[in-house]
């Protein structure tokens, strides 16, 4: 008999009705903490607006090089909800470009950082006691304890200041922080029955690491994942206000802040702003990550 | 070797090195399994036996000795260098129920890994497979879609040893399977696997420290003190006539059900002590510290096999 049979289709269908099940019990239990829906829900409104910007902003040619000094210092009015600053530019538009921007820093940074340093510290735990470990391990060692700033500064220093570059440099000593948080869990977990039991059975390494290992990390990774957001907007920031990341008129919230800071206090509005968004961004991935952990520490 | 021999092991020496000195769990012992037999392996807490049986699993290589299983394959090759065949025929069921399922995994995708892994049916058959195997085990098909932690610990060692019938090995090692279980559980666990057992003519080595399980299931015991065997026996011969002072310790230490079993039951030899470290085990005879009986020459040498009749082996000075 070739076709799926009755029997087969009736356990597919309740599979699916167990996991639809399943997916409603963790938004559920995320639900039960008010603050990670605050959190959540500020995410959302960022992201649309990073996304949507050029409709969303009042004036979107002000994001980059625009110059029109009879506006100039002009303080928050309805207007200008931030106000405008030396140039004469919108701020309120211009932080709205700057969330496209630190959204697009988190994006690349974690898309770098975490897939590496989760699939190196899977294997160096899995494969403990051996030279592949030992490599792997020496690795994070070394790139861990490069300080961000002067990398960023050595890189910026043969190549050109960017918010590219300045990210690459940001990731290349993040990844090892997640190979010690995989390697620490791979190794107390590497010799579990039901691994060697999966192993005794011929499963593949790759099904080891991928589909028994990973799956009971997922929440302890996912749950740095959304806190360490936070932290690479901050450095991020760090960065750009020592001059060796984005470089103005890019409408980066650390650049604006860098910027602004020097018309500090009399024209307060202008980095009022960017520091706010900064501030928010951080303040909601960190909600997040608390419901997050929340989620998976029920089960 | 004989043909009804499954399993083979002759020297067998596994020693593991610690901070506190080399710990010699398995120092030195030979026996066989027969085809379709449960032979149980006896002992105290620390005296090797799940160390026997993860080195014939392959989980690590042994030191020294044989293992040669269908008189055909060499055991002492690791775990990861066997031929897949072999993955298929040698399971396992290990004893904490806590730990013996993967937490994040449905109890389908448990059982359907050595399915797939081992292709046993028609990968648009696996559903309907693993009900059959959940429900030869006695459970119903709604344990498909759950995960460990909505199991009851007897449960989860019936999803165990449905998982491990699923490849249709023919040899299965039991490690303390049971008892860390509560006593219905058990019985219920222990009645499927003599089910089990009989319907498919497997082959079972039953590691435990329960003598009740080894008097209801098993055909033969062995009786392993520090790394070493002393006594091997039929069950009846084993219950009947101890011959180890061992043995005698560990009998007079159960309690009894009726007065016949009272009658038969040795007398004049208490349990006394604890058993002494893997790292630093006694001479001689490893059970001397502990023997009402022992003889100068105990602490000495090692007493040599006394074989009593053809199956009921001793090894004990007093025999000599
Ligand atoms: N991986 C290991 N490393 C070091 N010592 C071990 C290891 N496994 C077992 N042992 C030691 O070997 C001895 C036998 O242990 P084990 O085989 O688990 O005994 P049993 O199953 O009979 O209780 C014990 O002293 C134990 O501490
Ligand atoms: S050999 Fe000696 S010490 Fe060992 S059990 Fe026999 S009598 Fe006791
Ligand atoms: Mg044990």
């Amino acid at each position: 008999m070739k076709e799926t049979s009755t029997n087969e289709v009736r356990f597919l269908e309740l599979e699916k009705k167990v996991k639809r099940e399943n997916w409603r019990r963790m938004w559920f239990r995320f639900r039960k903490s008010k603050l990670s829906i605050v959190g959540l829900s500020i995410i959302l409104i960022l992201l649309l607006m990073a996304i949507f910007a050029e409709y969303i902003a009042p004036y979107p040619s002000h994001a980059g090089l625009y110059i029109a000094f009879k506006n100039a210092y002009k303080p928050p009015s309805l207007e200008h909800f931030l106000g405008t600053d030396m140039y004469g530019r919108d701020v309120f538009s211009r932080v709205i470009f700057g969330f496209r921007y630190a959204f697009m820093m988190i994006g690349l940074v974690l898309l770098l950082v975490v897939p590496t340093g989760v699939v190196l510290g899977l294997i160096a735990g899995y494969y403990r006691g051996t030279f592949i470990e030992t490599l792997i391990v020496r690795l994070s060692d070394i790139f861990i304890s490069l300080p961000p700033l002067v990398l960023a500064l050595s890189i910026a220093s043969i190549l050109e200041p960017n918010i590219f570059n300045a990210m690459m440099a940001v990731s290349l000593m993040w990844w090892p922080w997640y190979v010690k948080l995989t390697y620490s869990m791979t190794v107390s977990l590497r010799n579990e029955p039901f691994i060697l039991a999966a192993e005794s059975q011929g499963a593949s390494t790759l099904h080891i690491l991928f589909r028994e290992l990973l799956p009971i990390q997922l929440g302890t990774i996912l749950t740095k994942v959304t806190l360490d957001a936070g932290w690479v907007i901050l450095i991020g920031a760090a960065i750009s206000f020592v001059g060796l990341g984005a470089q103005p008129p890019t409408p980066d919230l650390g650049t604006m802040v860098s910027e602004y800071s020097k018309y500090l206090p009399e024209y307060w509005w202008m980095s009022l702003g960017p520091a706010a968004g900064i501030v928010l961004i951080i303040l909601a991935f960190n909600l997040l990550g608390d419901g997050i952990r929340d989620v998976f520490a029920g089960e | 070797m004989q043909d009804d021999v499954i399993l083979y092991v002759s020297g067998l020496k596994k020693y593991f090195n610690t901070t506190e000195g080399v710990v010699r769990a398995v120092d030195g012992i030979s026996f066989n399994v027969k085809y379709g037999e449960t032979l149980a392996l006896v002992g105290e807490s620390g005296s090797g036996k799940t160390t026997t049986g993860h080195v014939i699993m392959g989980f690590y290589p042994p030191d020294d000795g044989k293992i040669i299983y269908k008189n055909k394959y060499e055991l002492s090759v690791p775990m990861k260098k066997r031929p897949l065949e072999l993955k298929r025929d040698i399971q396992i069921v290990f004893q904490d129920p806590g730990t013996s399922l993967n937490p994040k995994r449905l109890v389908k995708d448990i059982i359907s890994l050595p399915l797939l892994i081992h292709k046993i049916v028609d990968k648009k058959k696996i559903y309907e497979r693993v009900a059959e195997l959940l429900e030869y085990v006695g459970l119903s098909e709604e344990f498909m879609f759950k995960y460990p932690h909505e199991l009851g610990g007897g449960e989860k060692q019936l999803v165990a040893i449905a998982r491990a019938l699923a490849p249709q090995p023919s040899f299965i090692i039991l490690d303390e399977s049971t008892s860390a279980l509560d006593v219905s559980s058990q019985a219920k666990v222990l009645n499927t696997l003599v089910k089990i057992q009989k319907e498919l003519r497997l082959t079972y080595l039953l590691i435990t420290h329960d003598l009740g399980v080894v008097r209801n299931i098993s055909q033969r015991v062995m009786i392993m003190y520090l790394g070493k065997i002393y006594e091997e026996a039929p069950t009846e011969k084993f219950f009947k006539s101890p011959m180890h002072p061992y043995t005698q310790m560990l009998l007079s230490s159960i309690p009894t059900l009726s007065e016949e079993d009272e009658k038969i039951k040795p007398k004049g030899i208490e349990s006394i002590g604890e058993i002494p470290s893997a790292v630093k085990p006694p001479s001689g005879c490893r059970f001397h510290t502990r023997c009402p009986f022992a003889k100068p020459i105990c602490s000495q040498q090692d007493p040599p096999d006394i074989v009593l009749d053809s199956n009921h082996i001793v090894r004990c000075w007093l025999y000599e």
